[in-house]
């Protein structure tokens, strides 16, 4: 057993130091006219991988069996943190600790900081509306960033050509992100899984390049500029004040779409996109309408997507189709999948780290991408459902229905049904 | 007596293939009626053809349920089962990751209304409906014995309670005619029995009558008032269980030869 895992790793190493060896291996000095063979580089790199390479065996194997990676931690620790948890004062307290937290913060913290905090909040909003399509209803959409596109113009243009408010543009915005939402999703949510993925795919970059392209109307690369920032009743504020301003703005915006979020995850219309999600054929032979339902989601999340982009333009006062492009889509996709599909805690969280770890992690900037890539694919072997996974709610059954007793032999037969499967 | 579902000269083809071909068949209220015949006999098709998910080639359906008469031909199953067709499945399609009070729950979702409105503010009205929705799914897990584990993962029960939790998700939509895709394959003798009890006690309290598809010949001849025996897609014979029992086609194209069943 220890025999074949160093074999194992051994192969892995020589592998790798093969694979590597004209990249890391050769430099050609083109002045000198000679070749450096750098064999310490390719010493480490065998190193390197054969130590990953036992790790990574490793974990797979207690996968296999079941246990848990990281140590189990003293069962006492276990029960005092559940205990913790069941608390009223922990379940009530944290939510409003933090909250509270979220208040005082820019007024302790820099403009610089808060305006972090603005766009990290901006991505929790987004990342929520795609939560509804993505986490309940389980269709993967590729394209949201042009949902957001829409509403961030609608605002930048209306305002451009007509002049119009924040306030006036925020329902136009979304109105006009549903529209597009519907009229993509009218002839697309026929199509699963990797067919509608490629298709609203498509559509993001139809959207940014039409934006790019459209230069007469939308500015084209040049973008648009001097986008108002959000107004309270037409008073005169600083700078310091109206970003403050704009990150009360914000916080409400996302305190409205946790609880729009949370009521729809647990109604009648939530239920039916997670049946959905669980299994299409089922979904429609208990009644429901798949293809009214997925539109229904379809157009909730893009309006969301909608306002988002309204108080992104407001927030930026600067608009171009660089900041619609794939990459975005993919990094809100990429929060609802670490935070945990259909759960809204978990979502918050990961829209927060995502954005807000590469703001305060400059240093490796130049690995992001890296490190992101290697905690995605780690997150989908060892942990699918996310940082935090979707709670379930609890029912309340009525006392009176609860209480009648059980008719005829009905105890008994369940007992010996369950032993019978046992 | 009037039949609540009658099914007239149906025919599927695929290509030239004659999946199934003319077959009719009838349910009067409160019968149960299964459908047997060897792999391949164009059962599921016939199904399928019933509950939505093909369009007949040729023939009618007709669903005689709350007064009305509808035809069911080239409609879509969800509508079909709004009407008061409800199905359970071959092979078991659970939500699996949701809870047992919360899959029958969703059966309750052609009989609601709640739009998103009503989620989103609360009215008084979708809270209403709401409770009694839940109130109502745990009655009918009580019908059928899981009412203990109504918070657990559907997915984490026992093989015999998650097909009896496909029965109640069924019978949530309030069915006229409930369709049974082989309840008892996997099941264990006992748990045969459970079953056939069990539907016949569902029978007599929601006032609907069964078709179904069973492998099992103990379970389809207690069970059943008629029998239909399916061969090649043809419809070969019809009758009591006594009947089909004796029907020398039925022996001959079925139970083979030598059977003495």
């Amino acid at each position: 057993m220890f025999k074949t895992r160093i074999i194992k790793a051994l192969l892995a190493a020589l592998w790798f130091m093969v694979l590597t060896f004209p990249i890391v291996g050769i430099q050609v000095n083109t002045t000198a006219r000679n070749i450096n063979w750098r064999w310490d580089r390719i010493a480490s790199m065998g190193i390197g991988i054969f130590v990953l390479a036992l790790l990574w065996n490793w974990c797979f194997e207690r996968k296999a069996l079941g246990l848990p990676i990281i140590k189990k931690l003293p069962d006492s620790f276990h029960y005092s943190f559940n205990e913790l948890q069941n608390r009223p004062l922990f379940k009530k307290g944290l939510p409003i600790a933090i909250l509270a937290a979220m208040l005082l913060m820019p007024l302790v913290s820099s403009i610089y900081q808060t305006n972090i905090m603005i766009s990290a909040m901006v991505y929790v909003i987004l990342a929520l509306g795609l939560n509804i399509i993505v986490g309940l209803a389980g269709q993967l959409v590729l394209g949201y960033a042009a949902f957001y596109a829409v509403g961030a113009y609608t605002y930048g243009l209306l305002y451009h050509y007509f002049g119009l408010t924040f306030w006036a543009c925020l329902p136009l915005g979304g109105l006009a992100a549903v529209i597009a939402g519907f009229l993509l999703g009218l002839p697309v949510l026929g199509l699963r899984g990797d067919y509608l993925a490629i298709v609203t795919l498509g559509f993001g970059e139809i959207v940014r390049l039409l934006l790019l392209s459209q230069g007469d109307i939308t500015g084209g690369p040049r973008g648009i500029s001097n986008i108002p920032r959000p107004s309270f009743f037409g008073m005169k504020m600083t700078l310091d004040q109206v970003t403050n301003y704009t990150y009360y703005l914000v916080l409400a915006g996302v305190l409205i779409t946790i609880l729009v979020i949370s009521r729809l995850k647990n109604s009648r219309i939530g239920l039916a996109l997670q049946a959905l999600r669980e299994d299409e054929i089922a979904c429609e032979a208990m009644g429901i309408n798949t293809t009214r339902i997925k539109l229904t989601a379809f157009m909730l999340c893009s309006c969301w997507a909608g306002f988002a982009g309204v108080i992104f333009a407001a927030k930026t006062t600067y608009l171009n189709p660089a900041s619609f492009t794939f990459m975005d889509s993919a990094m809100i996709l990429s929060m609802v999948v670490l935070g945990g599909m259909g759960s809204i805690s978990g979502v918050v969280l990961a829209a927060m780290l995502l954005i807000l770890a590469p703001e305060y992690l400059r240093a490796f900037s130049e690995y992001r991408m890296l490190l992101f890539g290697a905690v995605m694919v780690l997150m989908m072997i060892f942990r699918p459902q996310g940082i935090i996974a979707g709670a379930h709610r609890d029912y309340h059954i009525s006392e009176n229905i609860r209480e009648k007793a059980s008719p005829e032999d009905e105890e008994g037969n369940a007992d010996s049904a369950e032993r019978a499967s046992a | 007596m009037n039949p609540v579902l009658e099914v007239k000269k149906l025919s599927r083809y695929f290509g030239g293939l004659k999946a199934v071909s003319e077959v009719d068949l009838s349910i009067a209220p409160n019968e149960i009626v299964a459908l047997i015949g060897p792999n391949g006999a164009g059962k599921t098709t016939f199904f399928n053809c019933i509950t939505g998910i093909y369009e007949p080639s040729e023939g009618e359906v007709l669903l005689h349920a709350n007064g009305t008469t509808t035809s069911l031909n080239g409609k879509k199953p969800h509508a079909i089962t709004a009407l008061g067709l409800a199905r359970t499945f071959q092979n078991i399609r659970l939500f699996q990751e949701m809870t047992v009070l919360e899959n029958v729950m969703v059966g309750f979702h052609c009989r609601t209304s709640a739009g998103i409105m009503g989620a989103l503010l609360h009215t008084p009205a979708a809270l209403r409906e709401e409770q009694e929705t839940i109130d109502q799914a745990y009655g009918l897990l009580r019908s059928v014995n899981l009412h203990n584990s109504y918070a657990a993962k559907a997915r984490n029960l026992p093989y015999g309670a998650q097909r009896r939790l496909e029965i109640a998700r069924a019978l949530a939509t309030s069915p006229a005619v409930l369709l049974l895709d082989e309840p008892a394959a996997g099941m264990n003798p006992f748990e045969t029995r459970e079953l056939e009890t069990l539907v016949q006690r569902i029978r007599e309290a929601h006032k609907l009558c069964v078709l179904l598809i069973e492998h099992d010949m103990n379970i389809v001849m207690s069970m059943s008032d008629r029998i239909y025996v399916m061969e090649y897609g043809s419809c070969i014979a019809e009758g009591t269980p006594m009947e089909i029992r004796h029907n020398p086609k039925v022996i001959k194209a079925y139970l083979g030869e030598e059977s003495h069943a």
